[in-house]
C-alpha cells in the first residue's frame, strides 16, 4: 500500500468528530481532555474518561428512544457534560443544536420548533422551566435532560431526566447486553464526513434566525487547518467561556480540541471566568475587542491609584515596550540596549501584568468581530502577547482570513487561511470558498441560494479589499458602501473608524455618496483634548469654545492629514481622502436623536438636521453658521448656535504601488 | 435495543405543601417583653410547625424583631414560655439556641466585613468543629480532615447560593444584595432546623428578590428546613409563606394562611391606619 493510500485511509477514518474521539482515546488516553472547576476545585477528565462518559450517555439516550437523524437542543453555560452531549448525539447520527442560554422562551421556541428538536439537554432549573413553559407548543419534543438537579426534586419526572440517570441507563444496558459497546462503535462507523454534524442558529439582526448546517467535514477540516496554521498541540489549553451556540466556541473548543487533542477548561460559572483564567493560564485565548478594552481600562485605573514610584516604573517600561515590544515579537532587529531593557521590563512589569490577566502561559490570542483600536492592539502585543486578528463567520465554520505570525497589524484581518480562496466582487463585497463552507440553511433554500453560489462561493455581506501585502481589509457592510461620482468606492464607516482611532476624535460623520469628493464632521474628545488644553494653558468655557479654538482646529487638521496620507497608499480608498472638514459645535447625542442608544451614527437624520453645514462643505464657503434645537439633560429644550470654520485639506496623489495593485 | 424505555420513576403528583408540614417545632405561649416602661411584646402566643414557612408581619415597631430575638434567646421575656422541640424554657443564651439548631440572619447585615465570603460562611461551622484549638491552629491529623470536611460543606453552600465568583472577596466590598446572600449562607452552614430571617429582601431590587425567594423556597423544599421570616414586601410574604402571624403594638392581631390574613379587617386597619 503506498503512502497516498495510507493518507487517504487515515483521512476517512477520522472524518467525523466521534471517530476523532476514538482516535484521541487510543492516542492520548491518559491526557487531560477537559477540566471543570466544581466546588472550588479543578476536576479533570482524560480522553479515556471522556470516551466512557460519552458512551454511557449515548447508550442512555438510545434507551430513551433516540433515533438517527433526530435533533437535540443543548442549552446552558460551558460545562463538560454539555460538551459531551454533542459527541454522544453525533455518535448516534443525531444533530446537536446549541441554543443561546440567555434567549427568552419565545426565541427558544422558534429555534426548537424550527429545528424539530426531539430531546433537550439543559444545564439547570432555569432552562427546564423555560422549556416546560413552551413544551405545549413543541409536540415533537419528547425528553428533557438536566445537568444540575437543584430545585427540580418536586417536578414531574415522566419525561424529565437527570443526566447521570440517563448515563446509568446506558451503563445498565452495557451490563445486560454484551453487544452494546460494539453496537455503539458500529453506529460511529456509520457516520460520514458529509453528514450534518451541528446546526447553529445565527442571531440575524433582521428577520428570523437562520439555522446554519455544518457537516463533520466542515468542523473537522476547519479544526485541523486552524491547528496546523498556528501549530497547536495536545499541550495547548484554552478556556471555554463564550456561548456554546456561537460558531467560534464550537470550532475552537470543540472542533479544534477534538481534531488536535487540545485541553479545554470550563469555568466554575460565567461570572468567575476571569478568575478561573488566572488559575488555568490558557495558552490560547479568544475574545472580542471589548474584552481586551475592559482589561486595559482596569489596569489603567489601578495604575492611577498606585504610588509614585510604581507609576514611574510602569510608565518608563511601557515606553520601552512601545518602542521595542512589537519589533521583538515580529523578529525584527533590535539594539542590544533595548533588548536588555525589555528583558528588565519583562521581569518588573510585563510579566506581572500578564500574570494579573491570566496570560502567563499564553502563546496566542485572537480577536475578531469588530475593529480594534491600534493603541489597544499594540498595548497587548508590546507586552509580549501574540494577539492577532482573524475574520470569519458561521457560514465559513469561522475561518476566512487569519494573520500569520510576523504579519500582524491592527488594520487588516489577515491572509486567507489554509485552503481558503477569497475574491472581491465588483461591488466590493468579499466572497470566499473553503472546506468550511456550510452545507445549507435549514429549511430555507431561498436564503441558501442567495448566499451560496452553485460553485461554492459564499457572499459575506461585508465590503473589503485586498491590500498590497495580500491582506484582507474589511471596511463596511456591503449594503452601506456608496460611490463617489467618479465611480470609486466610498465607505463612510471605514473613514470614521480610521479617524476615531486618534484619541482626539470622539465621533465623526463622513459624506460623499453620490458627490464629487469626501467631507467630514468631527467631534473632538473632550477628555483627551481637554487634558491637552490643561497642560498647554489653553482656557476654555465649554465644548463649543474648545471645539472652535484655532489650535484645536489645527490639531485635528494634522490628524486628518495623517489619515489622508495613509489613505493615499490604499488603492481602493485613495479617492476617499477627506477634502474638507469642520469640527461640530456640539457633541452628537442620542438624546437629540443623532446617535442610536448603542452610540451608532444616524446618518440620514444628521444629513437632514445639518443640511446647511453640508451645503457649505460642498459649495466652497470658508465657514458656516447653524442653529439647532437641543434637549438638555433635564428635559428642557434650547437652541445652540454655532459658527464653524471649514478646513480645506491637501489631497495626496494615489501612491504608485497602490495604482499598480488596482490595475491588477 | 429499540423499545424506548418506559420511565418507572415518574414522581407522583408533587407533594402538596400540607403534606410536608409536620408537628409543632416551636411554641410561643403568652410571651411578654418590656424594656423599662415600653411593652414591646404583650401576651403573644403562636406556634411554628416543622417544615413550614412562617411569616411574622406587622407595621414598624410592632415587635417583630423583638419576637425573633426572644426565639433565639437574645432577649429574655418577663413572662411566658417557649417550647422548642418539646423542651420548655423561659430563658436561654443565643449560643445554646444555635447549638440546638436555630440560626438567623439580621435586619442590618452582621458579617465580618474584613473577612472573605468563604471565611464568613466557615464561621457558621464553628459549632460543628470538634477538634481542639491547638490541633486546628497547627492543622495536624484529624483537624486537617475536619477542615476539609467543613470546607466541602461550605463549598456546597457557595455553589447553592451561586456566589462562587465572590468566594475570596472581602465581604465589606460586596453590594448589599450579595451580603444578604452571604449572611444566609452563614446561617445555612450551621445546618439549622429552624431558620430565622429578619427582612431577607430589604433593600433589594426585583431580580435580587426573585433570587432570594428561590433560595428560601429551595432550602425549605430540599433540606426540609423550617423557616420563620419577617418581611415587609407583602407580595413576597403571600407567595412564600404557609402561615402568617400579624403583630401590631406588640399584640397578635391575626394568625392564619395568607388568604385569611389578607382579608382580616384588623390587619387592614393596622396597615392603613385607623383611629384607635
Amino acid at each position: 500500500m503506498d503512502v497516498t493510500d495510507l493518507v487517504a485511509r487515515a483521512q476517512t477514518s477520522n472524518d467525523t468528530v466521534p471517530k476523532l474521539l476514538l482516535r484521541n482515546r487510543a492516542q492520548w488516553g491518559d491526557r487531560a481532555a477537559i477540566r471543570h472547576k466544581d466546588l472550588g476545585i479543578w476536576q479533570s477528565w482524560t480522553w479515556r474518561e471522556v470516551h466512557d462518559e460519552i458512551r454511557s450517555l449515548a447508550l442512555g439516550l438510545r434507551k430513551l428512544g433516540f433515533e438517527r437523524g433526530e435533533a437535540v437542543a443543548i442549552v446552558g453555560s460551558n460545562r463538560p457534560r454539555l460538551y459531551w452531549t454533542f459527541a454522544a448525539v453525533q455518535s448516534l447520527g443525531g444533530i446537536p443544536v446549541p441554543v443561546y442560554q440567555d434567549s427568552v422562551a419565545e426565541e427558544m421556541k422558534y429555534v426548537l420548533e424550527h429545528a424539530e428538536v426531539t430531546f433537550a439537554v439543559v444545564e439547570d432549573q432555569e432552562q427546564v422551566d423555560k422549556i416546560l413553559s413552551i413544551s405545549d407548543e413543541l409536540p415533537k419534543l419528547r425528553h428533557i435532560i438536566y445537568d444540575e438537579a437543584r430545585g427540580l426534586k418536586g417536578y414531574d419526572h415522566t419525561r424529565l431526566h437527570d443526566y447521570s440517570q440517563v448515563q446509568e441507563l446506558g451503563e445498565a444496558e452495557r451490563k445486560a447486553n454484551v453487544g452494546a459497546d460494539q453496537w455503539w462503535l458500529d453506529e460511529i462507523a456509520k457516520g460520514k464526513g458529509s453528514d450534518v454534524s451541528v446546526m447553529l442558529y445565527t442571531s440575524g439582526t433582521t428577520g428570523r434566525p437562520k439555522g446554519v448546517m455544518l457537516t463533520h467535514d466542515n468542523v473537522v477540516k476547519s479544526g485541523q487547518n486552524a491547528n496546523t496554521f498556528d501549530r497547536f498541540t495536545p499541550d495547548d489549553t484554552m478556556l471555554a467561556y463564550l456561548p456554546m451556540a456561537w460558531v467560534g466556541d464550537h470550532i475552537f473548543t470543540y472542533g479544534q480540541a477534538y481534531a488536535g487533542g487540545l485541553c479545554v477548561a470550563c469555568p466554575e460559572s460565567p461570572e468567575t471566568a476571569m478568575e478561573d483564567r488566572r488559575e488555568i493560564g490558557p495558552t490560547y485565548f479568544f475574545a472580542p475587542p471589548r474584552v481586551f478594552e475592559n482589561m486595559l481600562t482596569q489596569i489603567s485605573v489601578r495604575m492611577e491609584d498606585a504610588g509614585t514610584v510604581k507609576k514611574k516604573i510602569y510608565s518608563y517600561f511601557m515606553g520601552v515596550a512601545n518602542r521595542t515590544g512589537e519589533k521583538l515579537m515580529n523578529g525584527e532587529n533590535v539594539g542590544f540596549k533595548d533588548r536588555l531593557l525589555y528583558r528588565l521590563g519583562d521581569f518588573f512589569v510585563y510579566g506581572p501584568l500578564r500574570n494579573r490577566m491570566g496570560f502567563s502561559n499564553l502563546r496566542l490570542a485572537y480577536t475578531a468581530g469588530e475593529a480594534i483600536g491600534p493603541e489597544l492592539f499594540r498595548f497587548y502585543r508590546s507586552l509580549g502577547m501574540n494577539l492577532k486578528q482573524l475574520y470569519g463567520q458561521t457560514e465559513a465554520s469561522v475561518f476566512i482570513t487569519l494573520q500569520p505570525d510576523g504579519e500582524v497589524s491592527p488594520e487588516t484581518v489577515g491572509k486567507p487561511g489554509p485552503e481558503v480562496e477569497i475574491k472581491i466582487a465588483p461591488n466590493g463585497e468579499v466572497l470566499f470558498r473553503s472546506p468550511g463552507v456550510f452545507h445549507k440553511y435549514y429549511k430555507n433554500d431561498e436564503a441558501t441560494s442567495a448566499t451560496k453560489t452553485p460553485d461554492g462561493w459564499v457572499h459575506t455581506g461585508d465590503a473589503g479589499f485586498i491590500d498590497n501585502r495580500g491582506h484582507l481589509r474589511i471596511i463596511d457592510r456591503a449594503k452601506d458602501v456608496g460611490r463617489l461620482t467618479d465611480g470609486s468606492m466610498f465607505s463612510p464607516k471605514y473613514l470614521e473608524n480610521r479617524i476615531k482611532f486618534f484619541p482626539e476624535v470622539k465621533e465623526a460623520v463622513a459624506f460623499g455618496n453620490g458627490r464629487d469628493f469626501v467631507t467630514m464632521f468631527v467631534n473632538i474628545d473632550l477628555t483627551s483634548v481637554g487634558s491637552w488644553a490643561e497642560r498647554n494653558m489653553v482656557s476654555y468655557a465649554s465644548y463649543q469654545d474648545l471645539a472652535g479654538h484655532l489650535q484645536v482646529v489645527d490639531m485635528i487638521r494634522k490628524r486628518v492629514d495623517e489619515l489622508n496620507k495613509a489613505l493615499s497608499q490604499e488603492a481602493m480608498v485613495a479617492k476617499s481622502q477627506i477634502k474638507r472638514f469642520l469640527i461640530l459645535h456640539k457633541e452628537l447625542d442620542a438624546d437629540d436623536g443623532e446617535l442610536t442608544r448603542t452610540q451608532k451614527v444616524r446618518r440620514s437624520f444628521i444629513e437632514d438636521r445639518y443640511a446647511p453645514l453640508i451645503k457649505a462643505l460642498y459649495d466652497g464657503s470658508p465657514d458656516a453658521d447653524i442653529s439647532v434645537e437641543v434637549v438638555f439633560e433635564d428635559g428642557r429644550k434650547g437652541k445652540i448656535e454655532g459658527h464653524m470654520k471649514i478646513v480645506d485639506m491637501t489631497i495626496y496623489p494615489v501612491a504608485q504601488a497602490a495604482v499598480k495593485e488596482a490595475a491588477e | 435495543m429499540n423499545a424506548p424505555l418506559s420511565q418507572g420513576s415518574a414522581m407522583a403528583e408533587a407533594d402538596t405543601r400540607a403534606a410536608k408540614i409536620g408537628d409543632v417545632l416551636l411554641k410561643v405561649e403568652n410571651v411578654s417583653l418590656s424594656f423599662g416602661g415600653v411593652k414591646a411584646i404583650r401576651d403573644v402566643s403562636f406556634d411554628i410547625r416543622k417544615g413550614e414557612v412562617r411569616a411574622i408581619i406587622g407595621p414598624n415597631g410592632a415587635g417583630k424583631t423583638s419576637m425573633l430575638n426572644v426565639i433565639n434567646g437574645f432577649y429574655h421575656p418577663q413572662q411566658g414560655v417557649i417550647t422548642f422541640k418539646g423542651e420548655r424554657r423561659s430563658e436561654m443564651r443565643p449560643y445554646v439556641a444555635a447549638s440546638q439548631g436555630i440560626a438567623r440572619t439580621f435586619q442590618n447585615v452582621a458579617l465580618f466585613k474584613g473577612m472573605s465570603t468563604l471565611d464568613n460562611i466557615m464561621t457558621g461551622r464553628t459549632l460543628k468543629m470538634k477538634r481542639g484549638l491547638l490541633s486546628q491552629a497547627l492543622r495536624i491529623g484529624p483537624a486537617l480532615n475536619e477542615e476539609l470536611e467543613h470546607r466541602l460543606a461550605v463549598e456546597k453552600i457557595i455553589d447553592f447560593l451561586e456566589i462562587n465568583h465572590i468566594r475570596k472577596t472581602p465581604v465589606g466590598k460586596l453590594p448589599y444584595g450579595l451580603q444578604k446572600r452571604v449572611e444566609l449562607g452563614r446561617a445555612l452552614a450551621t445546618e439549622p432546623e429552624l431558620l430565622l430571617l429578619d427582612e431577607p429582601m430589604a433593600g433589594m431590587n426585583l431580580e435580587e428578590k426573585q433570587d432570594m425567594s428561590r433560595f428560601i423556597l429551595t432550602v425549605n423544599d430540599a433540606f426540609g428546613t423550617t423557616i420563620a421570616l419577617i418581611e415587609h414586601d407583602m407580595g413576597v410574604v403571600m407567595d412564600l409563606s404557609d402561615r402568617v402571624v400579624v403583630l401590631d403594638y406588640g399584640q397578635k392581631i391575626a394568625d392564619g394562611t395568607p388568604d385569611v390574613v389578607q382579608k382580616d379587617q384588623k390587619v387592614i386597619d393596622a396597615y392603613l391606619g385607623v383611629a384607635h
